[in-house]
């Protein structure tokens, strides 16, 4: 099983790699001691959407399907969660109410994905598809401002949105402030782990070859739209994920969290750290949440259009990310200089895995 | 009883009207280079700004429009030529890029114009049949629409450009070979397409608010007809959205706007799992 942690897949192996590592997540560990609890609350707000950036990287990076209906499974299940954690009442119920509306968002794209992968279509009518579905949510919720709309005493209250859920509890204890930290850092670390398992694995292998010919998969014998279908199912599970997990943090929900311009978010920090590569992925997404909220603090707007300016300069300068081309250029500097040193070279070269689009 | 009829027509009219003005730009840019532009709804958008500011200026409102289209077209050459040229061999990389400018336009505009804008009010102007009132300028924007799917089959089928922009759409390579200036071709089209979303906009613009956001309200109507239409703007574009506007009649009438969006969604999930190509491949492969 370990084995998988290290594959052709993934970037980054060997005692270097996990003792950074082991030094970034020590750091993330004892980091609220120091904090004040105000800045550890923010930081969880960032994590909380770094599933959803995993998640559309392995549709995306590895799986080859672009898919604009992050937002979509991030809207189902947090609203999924209020109106379980409504009408289930407060309390350990809530750890329910949170499975329970990741599982509800990955029957949805299960069954959005079957009529788009059997349907066979691909590339850009995928986007624009899953993008159509998020709108319509967005639009439909929008409009849900009535008493009329409600579902057993939760209501959705339209445009503003719904609140009064409770936050995630194990029996009086609220998972609040750094507990819900500690559960941020512990569930990223295990969705990443999981998801580099996957990908290096013999179905992540697949994955991978089908995003670089379909046809060719097919005719090695695998049946490609059950491993698209997995893929799009896990990737908007995770989706599914932050939407609950957001909707907990901060007991509300808005329609606007799904609708323009919140779609195009997983898109921009995607393509901007570089979609071939969790690791990637995980640092540029972090990175690019943290200087959005920083910027957002004076102006949405501006900090809007930098995230359009950044997909923009993205695409027509490093199609690959920045974030995975820096990374590549250190390793590659490293490799160089290594060989420098010791003569007899370390046959590096081939743990890159060739870029591919 | 011909007034209940005339009724149905004219809420047919109404949503065809919208899903072709809204899809048309759209479609030729998909059906000419296979690039699906993301910022469709912004030249929407600038296309209902134009207007409305030229109006406020004391232009009259049918030249107001007129100019819009033609603003939009022009813009849509310039981003053309700096942007989308270089994606023609990458598409999704094009959409990628066409959201980040429709991203930055949008908010560009959230701060430097502000969320409102002085609107101008529905041309006035009804007539009755039986007991019921209807509104002239939709039966304006219907006139409106079957002109642009008349404006196009001259250009596509009867002049030269349109001769030399099929061969292009078919085999570029080939096209250029013998002489066709693609590169050219593309520009063109691409600003028929944006002036098009310009001219959506510019009719829209009288009887909606005008905020910079205003083209999410446009993208879906556009994006789904496009998916179910496919390539080809004459032949699948204006059925795909004769079709639509049936369903989305039928529901509107009896649940309202808002179920009828979510209906046609359903339909065009459920025709994709069918026709995955559209309702074009169908209509030309029968046509051969």
């Amino acid at each position: 099983m370990l084995k998988l942690l290290d594959g052709p897949q993934t970037l980054g192996r060997g005692r270097i790699f996990w003792s950074c590592f082991l030094a970034v997540l020590t750091g993330a560990l004892i980091y609220p001691l120091f904090a004040d609890s105000y800045d550890v609350g923010n930081f969880a707000y960032f994590l909380i959407w770094i599933f959803m950036a995993l998640g559309l990287c392995l549709m995306w990076g590895y799986g080859g399907m672009l898919s604009f209906g992050q937002t979509f499974f991030f809207g189902i299940a947090g609203y999924g969660y209020g109106v379980l954690a409504i009408n289930m009442g407060g309390g350990t119920a809530t750890i329910a109410a949170l499975v329970l509306s990741v599982i509800i968002a990955m029957m949805a794209a299960g069954v959005l994905g079957y009529f788009m992968i059997w349907g066979g279509i691909s590339g850009i009518f995928f986007g624009i598809v899953t993008l159509s579905a998020t709108l319509v949510l967005a639009f439909f919720l929008g409009q849900t401002a009535g008493p009329e709309w409600h579902i057993g005493p939760a209501r959705l209250n339209g445009f503003n949105g719904m609140k009064g859920m409770d936050p995630l509890t194990v029996g009086s204890f609220d998972i609040e402030g750094s507990a819900l930290y500690y559960l941020m850092i512990a569930l990223i670390v295990i969705v990443y782990i999981a998801l580099r398992m996957l990908v290096n694995s013999s179905i992540g292998n697949v994955i991978v070859a089908t995003r670089e010919n379909p046809q060719r998969a097919e005719m090695l014998g695998y049946d490609v739209r059950k491993y698209q279908l997995l893929t799009f199912v896990i990737g908007s599970g995770l989706a599914g994920l932050s939407g609950a997990l957001y909707t907990s943090w901060g007991q509300f929900i808005t329609p606007s969290s799904i609708g323009l311009p919140a779609a195009a978010m997983p898109i921009v920090w995607v393509a901007f750290s570089g979609r071939n590569d969790l690791t990637a992925t995980l640092v540029g997404s972090f990175l690019l949440l943290f200087g959005f909220q920083t910027i957002t603090v004076y102006s949405q707007q501006a900090a809007l259009v930098l995230m359009g300016v950044l997909l923009l300069a993205t695409v027509m300068l490093a199609p690959q990310g920045f974030v995975l081309g820096i990374g590549k250029l250190v390793v590659d500097w490293w490799t160089r200089r290594r060989r420098r040193d010791e003569a007899p070279a370390l046959a590096d070269a081939g743990r890159l895995q060739s870029d591919g689009t | 009883m011909s007034a209940e009829l005339f009724s149905v027509f004219y809420q047919f009219a109404d949503v065809f009207a919208f899903l072709i003005l809204s899809a048309a730009g759209l479609a030729i840019v998909f059906g000419m280079m296979g690039v699906i532009n993301m910022a469709h709804g912004e030249f929407i958008m600038c296309g209902a700004y134009v207007t409305v500011g030229l109006v406020n200026l004391g232009v009259p409102l049918p030249i107001a429009q007129i100019l819009a289209a033609l603003t939009a077209g022009i813009i849509g050459m310039v981003v053309e030529l700096l942007i989308v040229r270089r994606f023609y061999k990458r598409p999704l990389d094009s959409l990628l890029a066409t959201w980040g400018l429709s991203l930055i336009v949008t908010q560009s505009m959230l701060l430097i114009v502000g969320s409102a804008v002085r609107g101008i009010g529905t041309p006035e102007g009804s007539f009755a049949i039986g007991g019921y009132t209807f509104s002239t300028y939709r039966l304006v924007l219907f006139g409106c629409a079957v002109a642009v799917l008349a404006g196009l089959y001259v250009i596509f089928m009867k002049m030269r450009f349109g001769v030399i922009a099929r061969a292009t759409m078919q085999n570029a390579a080939m096209a250029k070979a013998l002489g066709a200036r693609t590169g050219r071709i593309y520009s063109i089209s691409f600003g028929i397409g944006t002036a098009l979303a310009g001219l959506c906009g510019a009719l829209y613009a009288p009887t909606m608010t005008l905020i910079p956001t205003m083209g999410a309200t446009f993208v879906v109507e556009s994006f789904v007809t496009v998916v179910i239409g496919g390539a080809n703007v004459l032949l699948g574009t204006a059925p795909a959205a004769v079709f639509l506007a049936m369903i989305r009649m039928a529901l509107n009438a009896s649940y309202g706007q808002i179920i009828g969006q979510i209906g046609m969604l359903f339909a065009v999930i459920l025709i994709i799992r069918v026709l995955p190509e559209g309702l074009s491949s169908v209509l030309v492969r029968r046509g051969r």
